[in-house]
């Protein structure tokens, strides 16, 4: 059975940072030496390291204008603009003068900064450490003679570390990403996550090897080096449908008709704008969810009012006239903020979470809703509340959102009060949805899902329990039906509307709104065109 | 030669750090004038021109900023990076 030539396959656990499938050979950077250089003259060591800084320079240039990122090319422009700072390689210059070879001239000139930064008592500021790392490190290899390493595509890229410039200059087509260090919150893993590229981080790269088969679940944080024949055939079609589903979505356009002729709604939810960028906002009915827990993840500092408005006011202009519902902050329960959630909640999912977290910190909460009532001017903006559980919750954000239009006006700001609605993820919430005063709802299965059942979603044993269960369409069914007697509109946003199979049973319901991933866009408005009607 | 000064609030959210940095030195760049920044009014002073210099002042949120300037655009200078300044850098673009 053992033949020889196939090694058993070895499974190495790390951390997700970016979800998503790659298969391919490793190819393990090693870390980079530039030192085997010799000194030339004063003068050749001066032109050495003048025409490192102008090629490294040139390079960020070529980076940011392709870029074009808004994340990437802030983490760019400060480079650059490093580099266009006499002061930078001012000391270097005077070393090189005094007879010391350019690259350890140009090393002896940042690292005292760097290690500034690194000393610095604001975490913002000690990450631009890194930042000049990379500047050094380029600046380095241009004078070894060495051009950036360049990755084949299709390839599982294990290193140490991955500078963001790197990352950028790195073509992801089918590849994928491992990493010792770095963390789910690293600017490499912004990048990953909003360019789809399945990254895993804190793994021990120096047991891999160079070349080796191995595919990469950045989902699951798992790494198989070696997969043996079934795995890579469960991986390869898991890939396959991935790519399937994201062509789909741009094949499939138009408005969403059932066999029947009935129009249904199907918007989209997403986490950032960076979604947006490959997505045709014609061939979606508007925006059903916009997570904003993404805009306080991964940073140092919360978000200021100024940076969500700009982010809310361009979603709105992407959807151009359509709905864009925004969730206030949805933190707490499986997504931990630093500084903002309890770390010592004993049980977070039935903790302080969503709109329970938001009313205790209203510093934050009303940023947030200020952001929402300027940027409500510039179109359809909906303002959504999450784990809402009893009426008094709803009441209360309805005043706050009035005082932050009210506010706002007076300080002589444009701002406008959004349609108000709510989350429906508590059965609480679902069985008395005649007591809340919202605009809109929005049924959130995952949460009433696991409520419901009492089983949560994360249990493999319980995945049984942890169904759309005839209990949850039950009370989809009511929340439904008394939305539509009282003349307002219900969507579903959790991950059971993005499931194909279960398109006709939520029809059944009476559901004509649905909010699903970008990349289910495609199989559910196919699953919409083959219902034909109630089966009962 | 004219000599102007001028201060502002900075209430950027997480100080001058690398974008408002950028913005900063670029405006500054813009002019002919030497341009100085301190965070006390008398110093010390760095050049405002200068990335290296101005994020090395670490300056955390709610700081006031301090510039003088010398030159023959000195007070056109001083109140553009004013602005800048008190306009929260037009973050987010």
């Amino acid at each position: 059975m053992d033949d020889r030539t196939h090694r058993a396959a070895r499974r190495i656990e790390g951390r997700s940072a970016a979800p998503g499938i790659a298969l391919g050979p490793l190819v393990c950077l090693a870390s980079v030496k530039h030192d085997a250089r010799p000194c030339g003259s004063a003068a050749e060591e001066h032109q050495a390291l003048v025409d490192a800084l102008a090629a490294s320079k040139a390079d960020l240039g070529v980076l940011a204008r392709e870029a074009g990122e808004a994340d990437a090319e802030a983490i760019l422009s400060f480079q650059i603009a490093l580099l266009e700072d006499d002061h930078l390689a001012a000391p270097a210059f005077a070393l090189i003068a005094s007879g010391e070879a350019a690259n350890q001239a140009w090393s002896a000139a940042i690292d005292p900064e760097i290690a500034s930064y690194d000393g610095a008592d604001d975490p913002y500021f000690r990450a631009r450490a890194s930042d000049l790392r990379d500047l050094r490190d380029r600046v380095l290899r241009h004078l070894a003679g060495e051009t950036d390493q360049v990755v084949p595509a299709g390839t599982i890229v294990a290193a140490d570390d991955m500078p963001p410039s790197m990352f950028l200059a790195t073509d992801w087509q089918d590849g994928g990403l491992v990493l010792r260090r770095g963390s789910p919150s690293s600017h490499v893993a912004i990048l990953a996550r909003s360019r789809g590229v399945p990254m895993v981080v804190g793994v021990d790269v120096d047991r891999l090897e160079n070349g080796r088969d191995a595919l990469l679940d950045g989902g699951a944080g798992l790494l198989v080096v070696d997969p043996d024949t079934d795995m890579r055939a469960t991986y390869c079609l898991r890939r396959a449908e991935q790519s399937q589903v994201r062509q789909a979505v741009a094949s499939f356009s138009g408005p969403a008709l059932t066999a029947t002729g009935e129009l249904v709604r199907v918007m989209i939810n997403v986490t950032g704008l960076a979604e947006l960028n490959d997505l045709d906002p014609a061939h979606v009915d508007g925006i059903g969810l916009m997570r904003t827990e993404f805009l306080f993840q991964g940073r140092e500092k919360l978000p200021t009012e100024e940076e969500q408005y700009q982010i809310y006011k361009r979603m709105v202009e992407w959807a151009a006239g359509r709905p864009v519902t925004i969730r206030t902050l949805d933190a707490g329960g499986d997504k931990p903020i630093a500084g903002l959630t309890q770390p010592g909640d004993l049980n977070p999912f039935l903790g302080v979470r969503g709109v329970r977290l938001s009313l205790r910190h209203l510093d934050v909460f009303r940023e947030q809703l200020r952001a929402l009532a300027r940027a409500a001017v510039a179109g359809n903006l909906k303002v959504m509340i999450p784990m809402v559980t009893v009426p008094e919750e709803l009441d209360q954000c309805r005043a706050l959102l009035e005082q932050a239009v009210e506010d706002l006006r007076r300080e002589g700001r444009e701002a406008q009060m959004p349609p108000l609605g709510m989350m429906v993820e508590v059965p609480a919430a679902a069985l008395t949805i005649e007591d809340f005063k919202a605009d809109f709802f929005s049924i959130g299965s995952n949460d009433l899902i696991q409520y419901v059942a009492a089983a949560s979603r994360d249990e493999p044993q319980l995945a049984d329990l942890a169904r759309p269960s005839r209990a949850v369409f039950g009370l989809i069914g009511h929340v439904v039906k008394y939305a539509d007697g009282a003349g307002r509109e219900t969507s579903l946003c959790g991950d059971l509307a993005g499931e194909p199979a279960q398109v006709a049973a939520l029809l059944d319901q009476g559901l004509r709104t649905f909010s699903v991933a970008p990349g289910a866009l495609g199989p559910v408005k196919a699953a919409i065109a083959r219902y034909a009607g109630s089966a009962a | 030669m004219n000599k102007v000064r001028a201060s502002v609030l900075m209430r950027h959210e997480v100080g001058l750090h690398a974008r408002p940095s950028v913005k900063l030195t670029k405006l500054a760049k813009a002019f002919e004038s030497r341009i100085d920044l301190g965070l006390s009014p008398d110093g010390p002073w760095v050049d405002a021109k200068s990335i290296v210099k101005v994020m090395a002042t670490k300056a955390p949120k709610d700081s006031t900023i301090y510039f003088r300037a010398e030159g023959t655009d000195a007070k056109d200078a001083l109140d553009a990076l004013v602005t800048l300044v008190d306009g929260d850098f037009q973050d987010g673009r």
